[in-house]
């Protein structure tokens, strides 16, 4: 496949790859701390992915195969568009299969199978300050970062706990990376966070609006925040996949009428179609 | 005469790219990085990719003196306003490597401004010699590299204090590379 002759490949000029990859790089030095960047506009709106695109677009090449997700399936529209602009802008091959991709763009799932070396996931985010709702002043949070304090966090889970018997944080909830520096792992269920951990493939987050690129290199300790007393528990409906029987794997609700009817399906659409096939 | 660059930008620079990359991500993990590229004597073609890749307009570059022809041929074709060592944003090592402590070291809240070292050695090889562990790496990995200056462990000891704070080193020999991000811990094997 040959990319559209529009545009340069991957879509970005030259120069915007290298201040994107130059933030990438230090981004992967530091891992977990945010690297500004120039974000650039893409030709779909904030809050599409325009991070992830543009971070993907800086790395990937003709001999990579992409993969893109929203919410874990490869068949809702930003997932779909996403494909389609990279295939039309980089003429790169795309699947829908996570065991033969070598780029994944996510938004707010971790594949169910596990990742390995040699692959890329990329998550868009869109908001990479896991402090703003606590301290809207980036100046301050700027600050609390450089000094690794992070009191205010273990404040707002506490009270959680004392309001509600349990951390009240279903998703994008926080996390450690490598001991120093408190991370956003982007609007992922809970349950994901632990894949984070130790993670052969190497992650990236891409925040477009906010303009903010971090990272966690492979084999990285990514720690959701918790106490001794209250250990920090995924949460994952209690249900089997209505179509492949799954019981591990994070399940979406979806009513099916309107008199209360409702079943379980995974939310990642790869890994529900690879065990229906294996089990035909 | 001027020797040219890539001669493909657009792919060469991504393939040179991905190679950092992996080795920035997995450090003590030796990149080859075998592209037809033709640098002026002494400039290895590794190093040379490296330059492209990274360097341009937006980027200052501190350059060792003498080397007039790899000079020249970075200057051409990065086109990166020079700066001091204590000020540029990648500082080119070909002989003597310059004391880390030079180089700028970002500060607590802005670690990401710290200086890029990219150096030339004579020797990288994935073997015993030094013990590398921290994020990017399972368990450890061992990096044997000849070139670096002799108190370089203790400087990076030292420069591991101040974490995040740090220079990030690029090491290039031959067609070879390989990467020491500021977070890795380093010792003797």
């Amino acid at each position: 496949m040959t990319h559209d002759p529009g545009y340069n490949f991957a879509y970005l000029d030259e120069g915007t790859k290298r201040m994107v990859r130059r933030a990438v790089l230090k981004a992967v030095s530091v891992p977990g701390h945010q690297v500004p960047f120039g974000a650039r506009e893409m030709p779909l709106p904030y809050g599409w992915g325009t991070g992830g695109i543009q971070v993907t677009a800086s790395i990937l090449g003709p001999q990579d195969t992409l993969k893109v997700i929203d919410q874990g399936a490869d068949d809702t529209t930003n997932a779909v568009s996403i494909r389609r602009f990279f295939s039309r802008v980089a003429g790169v091959r795309t699947t829908t299969r996570t065991r033969d991709a070598t780029v994944i763009q996510t938004r707010h799932r971790i594949p169910e199978m596990p990742l390995r070396e040699g692959q890329v996931l990329v998550y868009q985010v869109p908001m990479p300050e896991p402090l703003f709702r606590l301290e809207p002043r980036l100046s301050e949070t700027r600050r609390m970062h450089a000094l690794a304090d992070y009191g205010l966090m273990h404040v707002k889970l506490y009270e959680d706990i004392a309001r509600h018997g349990h951390v009240s944080t279903a998703y994008n909830y926080p996390v450690m990376v490598a001991n120093r520096y408190l991370m956003s792992p982007s609007p992922i269920p809970a349950f994901d966070n632990p894949k984070m951990d130790n993670m052969p493939a190497l992650q990236l987050f891409g925040a477009g609006r906010e303009k903010k690129i971090y990272a966690v290199p492979p084999y990285t300790r990514v720690r959701s925040l918790d106490f001794e007393d209250h250990p920090f528990r995924p949460h994952r409906a209690d249900a089997a996949c209505a179509f492949c029987g799954a019981r591990d794997s994070y399940l979406d609700e979806v009513v099916c009428d309107d008199r209360g009817g409702r079943m379980f399906i995974c939310s990642d659409t790869d890994h529900c179609e690879t065990r229906q096939e294996a089990a035909r | 005469m001027m020797r040219p660059g890539f001669a493909d930008p657009v792919f060469q620079a991504q393939a040179s790219f991905r190679a950092v990359l992996e080795a920035m991500s997995r450090p003590g993990r030796v990149q080859l990085l075998d592209l037809p590229l033709t640098p002026p004597a002494g400039l290895d073609p590794a190093m040379a990719a490296v330059l492209l890749t990274l360097a341009d307009a937006d980027t200052s570059l501190h350059l060792p003196a003498g080397a007039e022809d790899a000079a020249e041929w970075t200057r051409f074709h990065c086109g990166s306003p020079s700066a001091a060592v204590s000020e540029a944003d990648f500082v080119l090592a070909l002989d003597a490597v310059p004391v880390l402590s030079t180089l700028r070291q970002g500060t607590d809240e802005a670690p990401e401004q710290a200086a890029t070292l990219i150096c030339q050695v004579a020797l990288l090889e994935e073997d015993r010699g030094w013990r590398l562990t921290g994020p990017g790496i399972s368990g450890s990995h061992h990096l044997r590299v000849a070139g670096l200056p002799a108190d370089f462990l203790q400087q990076w000891a030292a420069q591991r204090q101040a974490f995040p704070c740090g220079v990030d080193v690029i090491l290039c020999a031959g067609h070879r590379i390989a990467a020491l991000p500021r977070s890795v811990r380093i010792e003797e094997a």
